[in-house]
């Protein structure tokens, strides 16, 4: 662990790429909260897999692999797969799943054949274009993380600038019409934004598995808090926690392509967060619904042995079998259930399996069962 | 043609009407981004089970990798029934996690064997050929031909089966749970046919191929016709056509081949929506355009119509007075009078239009309406 942390903060290679996985998770999952609000998950997932034939493009044209020319490659590329799918949505009667997968598949096909002239290239500088595919962040250099982290910032600033704004876009764009803000253009810019996020984190993750960074540290942070404020960092946080630790992983192992490992990293995040999050924690869920069901069961219980016991003078003298409660329908649980209640105070063994209940116990089932009555009377 | 290329392309047309089949009632039932995940995460079951096995070409593999694709949709719903994450997000989640899983299983334990990350995505259709399938010593043709035969086979043979069952709940899934169809059966074996076509095709042409091959060709089928079965054989044949077309360009281009399909199924999509016979853009425009002119004559018969005979006709009938009262700039309103005339809706009589019999016929009927 102190290696590690050693190594972060003095090798130049894994400070690097953990500086640089940092500045794409920040990115990603700041704007990837929003997307998944505006129910547009796999819109990141269309606009990495159409980044590759704007990369290639980017290479054929310029020759070179700076990061800027192959990032502005995959934005326009990305950005125009985002116009033709609403340009499809809207001109024609396909749904917005099937065009999503349309452009996906067809800008990808595109990318592939472009790939294919890039590798009949003579000259050796191709080698490295397909780590765009799974990313390799081993690759990564001190200049292209701070290309990232410039467009990065500029992305961010721009979502702090014009974040009232687009917070009502997300939430109410009909609102926000009415309002009289141009809907239109803030959509458009927020998918660009998007689009940047997304092209930053191609060297590092790869056009396949992208998407990911987009879903992943939002649905994360979505379990963690209800206010836009706090998701909206938090899932940048949590983007860049998993970066990191992707990144950190990968490369002090052979091997190991940067983005799988990232993506991995990403999704035990979101795990925690689906089981551990408070209050929208599935095991709180499930801790809850126990508890309750429990109490549920010995309230049955408790009033089941009052209405055997009304039929007697003194109820608090006379003791009933668990075989009766039993077939009046507790069930199972009732010996659960009679413990609880004892510990309680409000019922006593009377002899093997034999309860009565306690003067406490009769006086409970009796305001319960009055309870009962107003609310049945309310209703 | 030589016979490799023959075969190269047989086997793209019968991935391509094999893949049709499903997708069409994946893009009916909006599940067209299911394709996706389950081309992607099939990789982890097929590497699992090769671990297991030591045999790319043992069946298992098929078994697991369409196992898997099930199993993709069943954690997508598990997801979505939890209630934290719609839909989209929970697709988004779990292809990519299964699928770095299969990446990085491969990458770590399978270094030297013939099954890469690369082929994954793009197919090695190119080679497809020299994979013989030799039974009892005699060379029979392409393993994968027989392969994407046999699951055509099985897919045309499931739709014409339980086609009413496929037609019924996708259309009315309420009604199809209501007459005892069970909803849930016919989605969990479309999802196993899907998977199992992914599975096949995969190795032959790659996963992206797989989702243009199920989405293209069913999307643009949606927009030449209404009815289901003729969408399915359309889709078919749109595939097929994407196949060769994608098979010459490749060879033109001397370029990926499942690149260059995929391309193709992209430019037929785009066709279709330019010139669907009902719904494409260019009829759509020049049916506006028409109706553009049949309102303006309509409101040129309708106002004439109501100043024929009255005090202020000398001005109303004037023609260069149109563009005052119906606000239509003066060379509109020239086209339009000029096009009424032509129609024989009004004739000019004494520098004043009046309305023909025709054209108080046209007034009348628009007014009514």
């Amino acid at each position: 662990m102190g290696a590690i942390l050693h190594d972060l903060v003095f090798d130049y290679t894994l400070r690097t790429v953990a500086l640089g996985s940092a500045v794409l998770g920040l990115a990603s999952g700041a704007l990837g909260a929003l997307a998944m609000l505006r129910r547009q998950s796999l819109l990141g997932d269309v606009i990495s897999h159409a980044a590759l034939p704007g990369v290639a493009l980017a290479f054929l044209l310029t020759g070179s692999k700076a990061p800027l020319a192959l990032v502005a490659g995959a934005g326009v590329a990305g950005w125009v797969a985002t116009l033709a799918v609403g340009g499809i949505v809207r001109a024609s009667r396909v749904k917005s799943d099937a065009a999503l997968g349309l452009a996906l598949s067809v800008f990808f096909g595109a990318g592939l054949v472009l790939l294919t002239f890039i590798q009949r290239r003579p000259d050796a500088a191709q080698a490295g274009l397909d780590k765009f595919l799974f990313g390799q962040a081993a690759t990564l250099l001190a200049a292209d993380v701070a290309t990232m982290a410039a467009l990065a910032a500029v992305a961010l600033a721009a979502l702090a600038v014009l974040w009232k704004e687009f917070k009502l876009l997300a939430f109410d764009p009909d609102f926000a019409a009415i309002l009289g803000y141009p809907t239109r253009r803030l959509d458009v810019l927020l998918t660009t934004l998007l689009v940047v996020a997304i092209a930053t984190g191609l060297q590092t993750v790869g056009v396949v598995l992208m998407s990911a960074m987009i879903v992943a540290p939002a649905a994360a942070a979505r379990q963690w808090t209800d206010r836009l404020g706090r998701m909206v960092p938090l899932a940048g946080l949590l983007g860049a926690l998993a970066g990191v630790a992707g990144a950190v992983l990968s490369s002090t192992t052979a091997r190991l392509s940067t983005g799988p490992v990232i993506v991995l990293c990403a999704t035990a995040i979101v795990l925690v967060s689906l089981g551990f999050a408070p209050r929208r924690g599935l095991a709180w869920q499930a801790l809850r619904q126990e508890r309750a069901r429990r109490r549920l069961r010995s309230e049955t219980v408790l009033i089941d042995l009052y209405r055997l016991a009304a039929q007697h003078e003194r109820p608090a003298d006379v003791a009933h079998a668990r075989a009766v409660l039993r077939a009046m329908g507790t069930g199972a649980g009732s010996r659960r259930a009679l413990a609880d209640l004892e510990a309680r105070g409000l019922v006593r063994r009377a002899g093997r399996d034999d309860w009565s209940l306690t003067p406490a116990g009769v006086a409970a089932a009796r305001a319960h069962l009055a309870g009962r009555d107003d609310a049945e009377v309310a209703s | 043609m030589t016979a490799p290329q023959l075969e190269i392309q047989a086997i793209a047309v019968v991935t391509a009407i094999a893949c049709a089949m499903p997708g069409v009632f994946l893009v009916l039932r909006r599940m067209a981004m299911l394709s996706d995940a389950i081309s992607h995460s099939i990789l982890l079951g097929i590497v699992l089970a090769f671990f297991a096995t030591r045999d790319l070409t043992s069946p298992w593999l098929v078994f697991a990798a369409a196992v898997t694709g099930v199993a993709t949709v069943s954690l997508v719903e598990l997801l979505q029934r939890t209630g934290r994450v719609r839909e989209d997000a929970a697709i988004g989640l779990v292809f990519p996690a299964l699928f770095s899983a299969g990446v990085i299983l491969i990458s770590r334990h399978a270094g030297g064997v013939h099954l890469d990350t690369d082929a994954v995505l793009m197919g090695e259709l190119a080679f497809a050929p020299f994979d013989r399938l030799v039974v009892a010593g005699r060379d029979v043709g392409p393993r994968a031909l027989w392969m994407m035969g046999g699951i055509l086979a099985l897919n045309g043979l499931l739709t014409a089966v339980f086609h009413k069952e496929l037609k019924l709940a996708t259309f009315d899934a309420g009604l199809a749970a209501a007459l005892g169809f069970a909803p849930a059966a016919v989605h969990y074996g479309l999802m196993s046919v899907v998977s199992l076509t992914a599975v096949g095709a995969f190795d032959a042409v790659g996963a992206i191929l797989v989702v243009a091959l199920m989405i293209g060709p069913p999307a643009a089928a949606y927009l030449l016709t209404d009815r289901l079965s003729a969408m399915i054989g359309l889709s078919a044949l749109l595939g097929a056509v994407a196949a060769v077309a994608g098979y010459w360009v490749a060879h033109a281009l001397d370029a990926s081949l499942a690149g260059c399909m995929a391309v193709m199924t992209g430019a037929l999509f785009a066709l279709a929506l330019l010139l669907a016979p009902e719904r494409g853009l260019l009829v759509a425009a020049r049916r506006r355009q028409r109706q553009r002119w049949d309102f303006a004559l309509a409101m040129l018969a309708i106002h004439l119509a109501q100043h024929e005979g009255q005090p202020d006709e000398h001005v109303e009938c004037l023609p260069d007075h149109l563009s005052d009262h119906l606000r239509w700039a003066p060379d509109f309103a020239a086209r339009v009078v000029d096009l009424a005339r032509r129609r024989d809706l009004v004739v000019e009589r004494a520098g004043l239009l009046a309305l023909t019999e025709a054209g108080r016929d046209l007034a009348r009927a628009a007014m009514v309406r």
